[in-house]
């Protein structure tokens, strides 16, 4: 080491956290520590390891997909849906990214004692729309209720069971260097409009959340005969920490281009005072889909057709090399790395 | 989008980097002083485009990397306490100090909140009379008017449960300590063009001037900082050493003297220590006796403390553009942004994070040519 100018000083390493943190939730590098650390080696089963958005199972002669997910948004209504939209969605969505069509849904409510019934209301029939526009049912449930204070108004879990209707094996495990990479349509609308309505901020146009079920263009695919190698829907920790969790899981180096990535001008001007990568904001109407490049016409072709997905644009490919990272070539032309973030983006000082 | 597209252009930038490449004759070593220009220059690769003459270091601007630990510490020991909202810029969270970081005492029970203005810590003390509200009170001259503001309101309101913790530092008296040290090797800076909108660029002029170098107060988007290299190089090829300045469109030569004005009020010019690089005299802000009442190391009875710190990490000579993040030997290993040593590896600002977080790709490429070569 140099010679010392000042008195060069450094803080002491930080020991492993001793508390659960927000980060073991925001869809980065803490929460797969909590995952790899704790919740697969302790269960370890074979559908589990495949780490997909679900299950997909084998019961007799059928194939059948199985997800859960918890839903704990603040604020619970917001531009473009609420909890009842995203509660409804996520699971619909999940299945979905199982290439398995939604048949039937759990529902659990944890409800905050004194949470104003007309809000529950609004929840609720907005969970009867959304279930009715995906074609699913909601066959059980469970409601419990919390003392005042303990909760966030409310929280709801949903399970979901679909069927796989195709002989397609569809899992982060059966994409290949070649193959391309599909975008369903511009990125984090879903998290700026969460992030201005919790902070009070104002834009020029409202903007709205994605929040859309995603199973009609994904059968859309199928029923064309499109191969499809994988598929995953882009929520928290957004299209950076989908592409890097399938690019380490299958040991593949994924390579994007900035310019094709759509991300509408509000979103980036938002992100632009913000101090935020739009790249890692979260989406609920959102997926990529990876298949081999000779279906890519055919896939957009189809993706176009569809409200949800009529944005769709190619963004970037698959090779062998460096295996595990994902890079980006910058609207400059040069390359860097898509690294994945820690928790949940914070806002810059200045 | 308007009025950033244009600055982020693609051809523009491949002429301005020709325009270097033209002009550049002999090795020069420049330092960009602010984190902002550090994380655009990193994440568009604009280091890339330039030809191998010129070489940019990062300098010790981001607010985030030079708070000393004792500081963090002082924070953590306050917003531990019962009945106390912290409210902090949302990067200052992750920061470790001696023992765990904000969000570990927020994890632990403590009433952490992230604002995005002083102005919101306020509200919060107008809402919450019987809490004490706290507010982080970190940056450059850039951040100084808003704290500053927040502190003359609360006054006129007759806040008594609101206070700042001042870890405030001014740009000039370390760019002085980096032009007087044996070692540097720095020849020409591109200033932070968001402190001069505030201070102006007269107080440049006497340090290029006393220490020969080239200042040119640059912007933020990769042609701002282009087109500072540019100016910065032409300067240095032709010999001069003048203060210019690339951001117009922002920066006025005497700045913005209604701020300059409250800043005066509110603080006093008073010696800071700087992590990383120790204490520099007459280099930061802290509150002048009409404002005292608002100091939290008084109000929290914290400011007695001092934090030994470890001299494992390097983080001090990378802010002072004597080595770069990856010649540090725990860089990427034992020090990662899940795990920093230092405070450059936290912020997005960071040198070490921004290295880490987009550069890691062409240190492996090196590192496979080296291996190559090596047979």
């Amino acid at each position: 080491m140099a010679e010392k100018v000042f008195d060069l000083q450094c803080p002491v390493p930080l020991n492993d956290v001793e508390h659960v943190q927000l980060a073991h939730g925001g869809g980065g590098r803490r929460m797969h520590e909590l995952l790899e650390g704790l919740l697969l080696p302790s269960f370890a089963s074979a559908a589990l390891l495949e780490r997909h958005d679900g299950a997909t199972l084998r019961i007799g002669d059928a194939r059948l997909a199985f997800t859960t997910d918890s839903n704990v948004v603040k604020p619970l209504f917001f531009p473009g849906g609420d909890i009842g939209t995203l509660a409804i969605n996520g699971t619909v969505n999940d299945l979905a990214m199982c290439g398995a069509r939604p048949l039937y849904l759990s529902s659990a409510l944890i409800l905050e004692e004194g949470f104003p019934m007309e809000s529950l209301r609004a929840v609720v029939e907005s969970m009867r729309v959304t279930a009715a526009t995906c074609q699913v049912q909601l066959v059980t449930g469970d409601t419990k209720v919390v003392d005042r204070g303990k909760g966030d108004g409310v929280f709801i879990n949903t399970a979901g069971i679909g069927v796989i209707e195709h002989a397609q094996h569809i899992a982060p495990s059966e994409v290949r260097p070649g193959d391309v990479i599909l975008l369903s349509g511009d990125v984090g609308r879903h998290g700026i409009a969460i992030m201005a309505t919790r902070e009070g901020l104002s834009f020029e146009t409202a903007i709205e959340s994605d929040c859309a079920p995603l199973w009609e263009p994904v059968s859309a695919l199928l029923q064309a005969g499109v191969a499809i190698h994988c598929l995953r829907d882009l929520t928290r920790g957004g299209l950076s920490s989908g592409l890097i969790e399938i690019a380490e899981s299958a040991s593949v180096h994924i390579a994007i281009d900035e310019v094709a990535v759509p991300v509408r001008e509000d979103v980036v001007g938002a992100c632009e005072i913000l101090g935020l990568d739009p790249l890692y904001l979260a989406n609920e109407g959102r997926f990529i889909a990876i298949v081999p490049e000779h279906e890519s016409a055919k896939a957009l072709e189809i993706l176009g057709r569809h409200d949800v997905s009529s944005g769709a644009a190619q963004i970037g490919r698959l090779s062998e090399k460096p295996a595990s990272m994902v890079t980006m070539k910058s609207r400059l032309g040069t390359e860097r790395i898509l690294d994945m973030l820690s928790g949940e983006q914070l806002p810059r000082i200045c | 989008m308007k009025y950033v597209d244009e600055y982020r252009d693609p051809v523009a930038a491949q002429q301005f980097a020709d325009a270097i490449a033209r002009t550049v004759r002999r090795p020069w070593t420049l330092m960009e002083i602010c984190g902002g220009q550090t994380h655009t220059i990193v994440k568009y690769g604009i280091d890339e485009l330039l030809p191998k003459q010129v070489t940019l270091v990062h300098g010790p601007g981001c607010p985030v990397c030079v708070t000393p630990l004792e500081l963090i510490d002082k924070a953590l020991q306050i917003a531990a306490q019962p009945d106390v909202i912290f409210c902090s810029f949302g990067d200052m969270l992750r920061v470790p100090g001696s023992s765990g970081d904000l969000f570990s005492v927020k994890a632990a029970g403590a009433d952490v909140r992230i604002v995005y203005s002083p102005r919101d810590a306020v509200k919060h003390a107008e809402l919450n009379p019987n809490k004490q509200v706290v507010f982080f009170a970190v940056g450059f001259e850039t951040t100084a008017p808003a704290n500053a503001m927040s502190v003359y309101q609360a006054k006129q309101k007759g806040l008594k449960n609101y206070s700042i913790l001042v870890s405030h530092v001014l740009v000039p008296p370390a760019m002085e300590a980096i032009l007087g040290s044996p070692d540097n090797h720095v020849q020409g800076f591109l200033a932070a063009g968001h402190v001069c909108t505030v201070m102006g660029f007269e107080e440049y002029e006497p340090l290029a001037k006393k220490y020969k170098v080239p200042i040119v107060v640059t912007g933020f988007e990769p042609l701002d900082l282009l087109h500072g290299i540019y100016m910065c190089v032409s300067q240095l090829e032709a010999g001069r050493h003048e203060v210019e300045n690339q951001y117009a469109r922002a920066v006025r030569k005497q700045g913005n003297r209604p701020a300059q004005q409250l800043v005066a009020e509110v603080f006093r010019v008073v010696p800071r220590k700087w992590r990383g690089i120790g204490e520099i005299p007459q280099s930061g802000f802290g509150l002048t006796p009409e404002y005292e009442e608002f100091d939290a190391e008084t109000r929290f009875g914290v400011s007695g403390h001092t934090a030994p710190e470890d001299p494992e990490c390097i983080s001090g000579l990378v802010m002072q553009g004597a080595k770069k993040p990856h010649e540090c030997t725990a860089y990427g290993k034992r020090c990662t942004p899940d795990h920093p040593l230092g405070a450059p590896m936290v912020s997005s600002e960071g040198a070490c994070a921004a290295y880490y977080r987009y550069r890691r790709l062409r240190e492996e490429d090196t590192v496979k040519l080296e291996t190559q070569t090596h047979g």
